[in-house]
């Protein structure tokens, strides 16, 4: 299998001044993903984000299951570039991966339909007498990440091979459908071979794994999983996904979406309770990170701040393949320093 | 003795080329590359009645030896223009030739697959062109990508050609026939491979074409399918895993092959794109635009500058050869005209 292809297409990426935005569902999810980043950008990269306290949702999932209407959207959408215009920032660069495919939508809608453009301001002016500047550089901090894989290398304590071994680690990536499923020009390497991840796995000693369903949907999917009655579809997608890696043994899996790194973590403790199965050879399942975690992770930060405990899979294997060294005394202590109660093991799913 | 200068030594160039010089013109064939039959030499057999490519184009080739032909290969005409009495030719080394008439025949190129990068082409060494396909026919060497002998082999109509993605909505006329062709020889060479073809419907439109396609259902018991292929991936064992859809049956549909064969359109050449622009005579999709395809298809609007073949559209070689005959009587009746 060539990768040859893979890298070809390139999107801009400004170097610096980014307004950052937070995500609805990832503070939770992954808590010290978003905090990573900015570490990331700002003490190893040197770079100048902006993280705004009175930001808040940007209706992707209210968007995307037709609660909020469009014009509500693009309002919502305009008062958050109003805050990047009140700072002075030009670039724009929101945490989540729905954030991102909805901010690319709502500008391509107000480029080929600039009435809508006009309406929006006048919608946010009378509900809050602001004003806005569209960014001139929208970006994933997937890709900033990835324009600067080898300088980060540079900085990195350890590397993606395995240290008993000396093999480069097999790396599942998997890309959320909003980055360049939407708009392929957007994302790096565009929607059927995207790179914005292979590259960075690439560039850290990791060898991308290329399985059969490797472009299926995770099992997330909107309608798929927020409607009770069809979360079956969402467990199918994420099982066949997960089959079919199988044999190529991977060390883990990373993705740049909330949903998808959600799905494809939890549904492996479903699957190993439902059917005594896991996808691993030993039956710990395959850890799923985002890529600030694996970011953070090969630069030597702490696991337990970046929050690895806080999936489902279990990362302590993964670390010891590495040779990242960690404190199991620690592995579950609060904000304030208290000791945790660990939680309560799977039956099926080791940990 | 008045000059036509012809650019592409294809089948078109090479027959209009005979056609002129056996009545008393003085030619010049252009060719780019260092040898002629080009796109002709990578075929095996030529449907509908599987006669040799080889054969053909030793034909041809023999035709060059007509007296009043001059064969300049090598040489890449990049620039033609009227200048106050006759035609100036200029090649990629600035050198330049004058005629009195100009014979376009520039061909065609193949649809570069890779810009479906959904089904794999350029990454999975188990997804080939036809264009292959044809190469492995011709050297009977049918083998997948691990080098074994394929058990099976499917074929994917339309890639480039009636695709909006790809900025091609033209039918390429001749892809539904070759993987006909294709299938069947696949079929000979490996008569236990199973055979499956991939369409969206089938425009068996010339003479045999129809007969070609019951015999390969027939007799070789080649699989048609109505599906598009939306994505082609690798598996474990370096096959090729496709998801389509059966419209006839109304079933989604995966399944594993050993070779995936892209049945590529025809795009206009890069030569036949830059002497379109050149000479103001680029139509659309890049092709060449002649005044009618009725009754002065080898015309352009330009006086002593005509155009022949696959440099206008898609064309068979039996069309290909009897428009180049149509261009050199044009240009005939054209030379006559003049002082």
């Amino acid at each position: 299998m060539s990768n040859r292809y893979w890298n070809e297409y390139q999107k801009v990426i400004a170097d610096d001044h980014y307004f950052y935005e937070r995500s609805c569902i990832r503070q939770t999810f992954f808590p010290g993903s978003e905090t990573a980043f900015l570490r990331i950008m700002k003490e190893e990269l040197g770079k100048d984000v902006f993280d705004d306290f009175r930001q808040h949702t940007c209706t992707g999932i209210g968007y995307h299951s037709d609660i909020v209407p469009l014009e509500t959207t693009m309002t919502v959408v305009a008062r958050l570039f109003s805050l990047m215009t009140e700072h002075g920032y030009e670039n724009y660069v929101p945490s989540c991966v729905t954030s991102f495919g909805v901010f690319t939508e709502m500008v391509h809608l107000w480029e080929e339909n600039p009435e809508l453009l006009e309406k929006t301001r006048e919608n946010l002016y009378k509900a809050c007498k602001r004003e806005f500047d569209i960014p001139k550089n929208l970006v994933h901090p997937s890709d900033l990440i990835y324009k600067f894989r080898f300088e980060l290398a540079e900085k990195m304590k350890y590397r993606l091979v395995n240290r008993f071994t000396g093999k480069p680690l097999n790396v599942v990536e998997h890309i959320g459908c909003h980055y360049a499923k939407i708009f392929p020009e957007k994302g790096v390497g565009k929607a059927e071979f995207p790179y914005v991840l292979a590259g960075m796995i690439e560039a850290w000693g990791g060898k991308v794994v290329d399985y059969p369903e490797r472009r299926h949907c995770c099992g997330f999917g909107f309608r798929q999983y927020l409607i009770q009655e069809n979360r079956g579809y969402s467990i199918s997608n994420t099982k066949k996904k997960l089959k079919s890696m199988e044999p190529y043994e991977p060390d883990f899996i990373v993705t740049n979406c909330p949903g998808c790194t959600i799905f494809m973590d939890r549904w492996q403790y479903t699957i190993a309770e439902m059917e005594h199965k896991t996808y691993d050879r030993e039956g710990y399942g395959i850890p799923v990170l985002t890529y600030e975690e694996m970011t953070g992770m090969l630069l030597g930060y702490d696991p337990w701040e970046l929050g690895l405990q806080i999936h489902q899979v279990q990362s302590e294997r993964l670390l010891d393949k590495i040779g990242i060294p960690y404190d199991p005394k620690q592995k579950y202590k609060a904000a304030s320093g208290k000791i945790l109660r660990a939680p309560k093991k799977p039956d099926n799913l080791l940990v | 003795m008045k000059k036509i200068a012809i650019i592409g030594a294809g089948p078109a160039g090479i027959e209009a080329a005979s056609v002129l010089a056996k009545y008393g013109a003085q030619v010049v064939l252009f060719e780019k590359s260092e040898t002629p039959l080009k796109n002709l030499q990578d075929k095996a057999f030529l449907f509908p009645n599987f006669q040799s490519a080889q054969e053909i184009a030793d034909d041809l080739n023999s035709k060059l030896l007509t007296d009043g032909i001059t064969t300049a290969f090598g040489v890449d005409i990049n620039d033609v223009k009227w200048h106050r009495t006759e035609w100036k030719l200029t090649d990629s080394k600035g050198q330049t030739y004058v005629s009195d008439a100009v014979l376009l025949t520039t061909g065609y190129q193949v649809f570069d697959a890779r810009r479906k990068e959904e089904l794999g082409y350029g990454i999975y060494k188990g997804v080939i062109t036809s264009l292959d396909m044809e190469r492995m026919i011709k050297h009977e060497k049918i083998l997948n990508a691990n080098g074994d002998v394929p058990k099976r082999v499917t074929f994917l109509q339309c890639v480039g050609s009636r695709d909006e993605k790809s900025g091609n909505n033209y039918c390429s006329k001749l892809c539904c026939v070759t993987a006909v062709k294709q299938a069947i020889e696949v079929k000979k060479q490996l008569p236990k491979c199973e055979v499956s073809v991939f369409y969206m419907d089938l425009r068996m439109w010339g003479q045999g074409f129809e007969e070609m396609y019951r015999t390969a259902q027939e007799k070789y018991d080649v699989s048609f399918v109505r599906g598009r292929i939306s994505e082609a991936a690798a598996t474990f064992d370096s096959r090729i895993q496709l998801k389509s859809e059966d419209t006839l049956m109304g079933v989604p549909l995966k399944m594993t092959t050993d070779l995936l064969v892209l049945m590529v359109g025809m795009e206009a050449s890069p030569g036949t794109n830059t002497l379109g622009k050149s000479c103001d005579i680029s139509g659309e999709y890049g092709f060449i635009r002649t005044i009618s395809p009725h009754l002065y298809d080898n015309e352009t609007g330009k006086p002593g500058l005509f155009a022949a073949g696959s440099c206008k559209r898609p064309m068979t070689v039996w069309d290909t050869i009897n428009d180049a005959r149509s261009a050199a009587f044009a240009i005939i009746d054209y030379l006559n005209t003049l002082p």
